[in-house]
């Protein structure tokens, strides 16, 4: 049972996101980038089945600062195999980011077969499309999304995907197939930093060329900009002990308390 | 414009979903600019009812087939596609939920266009339409042009209002024919939610946790000020993917759409996911240390500051009040 994980970076909102200078697309020069979480998900997800199953679970990234931090922890957490696409500059149209995956994943020698590729359901940029089901049409393979669960059991994953007010679904997909990840059935697994520095003296990160690939071209971004707030919060100021007063006093104000 | 604005009905378990009237509203405005008529497209089995309901339209293209009652994306997308090929519409508009999203990617790429996403507002302007898209968890906003066609578009729940997409207009229903194969991926049953402790969408005081709550144990923080209030612990997508709270106690896309008098919110950024579960909550009071937090846009009470240090604080002066 071999499982292939596609991941891409995103932006950190944690930091403050700033225009680039065209007015279209965001200022790179200080941007803090991290995994997409539903990818992190995704992986975690292949490496619970490998552990279930046995077999191989390989990653495949598009590169980027830092990747390579990413692919040893992602190889000491079991991850056997860790493939990098280099020669791409910042990815920012989720159809170009198709068009390279799936480029390699075809041409690559040994990226297949594989019973699962899994990634992330979604990404916090993903203007011009969701990676799976773009990728599991052009390998003609069945696609199912917002997944939270797969058990895989003679050439079938079963898989639970997610609807709304708690309700889910089950469904019977055939392998080999691609799963777009909403969360792994478990909080992505912690490794240790000894562990992470053993796998960078010991293992190796691959790498393959970027094909050369023709950009997406009908979604065509006229201008990015800070959302423009059309009502603000009240915003409540002093020491934690202040607000705190304030709060409830507001509340009291209200009928609240 | 060449080409009518087509909005998908989104019908789940014997119901229109409030979101397509949203999209009506939505389809309304744009083949208005364009110039174009409205149409709705029903996919279903035996729901023709349903489609009396879509009277915003100026047409529902309704499709029965057995094959469209079970929530099968890859029969969905067929059956739209065959749809667009005959009928050539100019734009798509698909909703955002976690039951027609797959529809509408599954779509995109067996017509090899983009699945535009995130969309909150459209506008036709001649031939052209102007998307605005939300990216980055909500802290930026895109003004895309769609040249694709058809354009196929997710809209982000809210765009409109719901009352605006209602109408007692009776509906003109065209019956349209599908074919569809045995679809590859087959779905099996319905798996609802199991009876939580607490209804979260029956208390009148919330305490949401997100990320900025750092570790389980702080849990107990959120809890006790929950307890003061006479009310009970939900969370953002962070705060269940963790495990630290249940499934029951998710607020958002995937959990529950809660309406209550307080909703405290302690770390959470508020990704648009979260915010369309609790975004008509009478009072929201947002703590984050992020002064630039999209909730702070939402919210109508504001602190910047950290929610480990006002929630105990709160939580002593309520005591004190309360006696």
């Amino acid at each position: 049972m071999n499982i292939l994980v596609l991941m891409k970076v995103v932006p950190d909102v944690v930091e403050e996101l700033e225009v680039g200078s065209d007015g279209k697309s965001l200022d790179t020069s200080f941007l803090r980038t991290i995994i997409n979480e539903r990818d992190d998900h995704a992986l975690e997800q292949a490496l619970l089945l490998k552990d279930k199953h046995g077999g191989k679970v390989t990653l495949l990234t598009l590169d980027a600062p830092d990747i390579d931090d990413v692919l040893f922890t992602a190889l000491a957490k079991g991850t056997d195999r860790a493939v990098k696409i280099c020669g791409v500059e910042s990815v920012q149209s989720t159809q170009t980011a198709v068009k390279l995956f799936g480029d390699v994943i075809a041409k690559t020698p040994d990226l297949l077969p594989v019973d699962l590729i899994l990634t992330g359901v979604s990404a916090i940029d993903d203007l011009d499309g969701l990676m799976a089901a773009p990728i599991a049409h052009q390998l003609g393979w069945p696609y199912t999304g917002v997944v939270t669960h797969v058990t895989l059991a003679d050439k079938t994953a079963t898989v639970i995907k997610e609807f709304a007010g708690g309700v889910r679904g089950e469904y019977d997909v055939p392998t080999p197939a691609v799963l777009g990840i909403q969360a792994a059935e478990k909080p992505p697994r912690y490794v240790p930093v000894a562990k992470v520095r053993a796998a960078m003296k010991s293992q190796t990160i691959e790498t393959v060329d970027a094909p050369a690939v023709e950009a997406a071209t009908t979604v065509e971004v006229q201008q990015m900009a800070k959302p423009q707030v059309t009502g603000h919060a009240e915003m409540l100021e002093g020491s934690a002990e202040d607000v705190a007063g304030k709060i409830c006093e507001l509340l009291a104000k209200r009928g609240l308390l | 414009m060449a080409g009518n604005i087509w909005i998908v009905a989104e019908a789940w378990r014997g119901q229109v979903s409030e979101i397509t009237f949203e999209l009506l509203a939505l389809g309304r405005e744009v083949a208005g600019q364009a110039g174009v008529p409205l149409e709705a497209v029903l996919l279903g089995s035996n729901a023709r009812e349903l489609a009396q309901k879509l009277g915003a339209a100026d047409t529902v293209l309704y499709a029965d087939n057995a094959a469209l009652a079970d929530p099968v994306p890859e029969n969905a997308a067929a059956a739209l596609a065959q749809l667009i090929k005959e009928r050539q519409p100019a734009a798509v508009l698909v909703p955002l939920t976690n039951l027609s999203v797959d529809v509408g990617v599954v779509l995109a790429a067996q017509l090899n266009v983009p699945f535009l996403n995130y969309c909150k507002n459209l506008k036709a302007d001649g031939g052209n339409l102007t998307a605005t898209c939300v990216l980055y968890g909500g802290k930026m906003e895109a003004t895309v042009t769609a040249s694709a066609k058809p354009a196929i578009i997710g809209i982000l729940p809210g765009a409109r209002s719901v009352e605006q997409g209602r109408s007692d207009k009776a509906a003109a229903i065209t019956d349209v024919a599908v074919t569809l194969a045995a679809p590859k991926v087959h779905f099996k049953k319905y798996l609802d939610p199991e009876t939580a402790d607490v209804d979260i969408t029956q208390k009148d005081f919330l305490v949401a946790v997100g990320r900025g709550i750092q570790t389980k144990d702080n849990l107990e923080l959120a809890e006790d000020l929950a307890a003061s209030l006479g009310g009970a612990v939900c969370g953002s997508r962070p705060v269940i993917d963790q495990g630290w709270l249940g499934l029951s106690r998710q607020v958002g896309k995937s959990g529950m759409l809660v309406k209550p008098k307080l909703y405290v919110m302690l770390g959470i950024s508020g990704a648009p996911e979260h915010v369309e579960g609790m975004k008509s909550s009478q009072c929201i009071i947002a703590v984050n240390t992020d002064a630039a937090a999209p909730i702070f846009n939402v919210a109508h009470y504001g602190v910047v500051g950290d929610a480990l240090e006002v929630a105990p604080a709160l939580t002593e002066k309520i005591k004190a009040r309360k006696g």
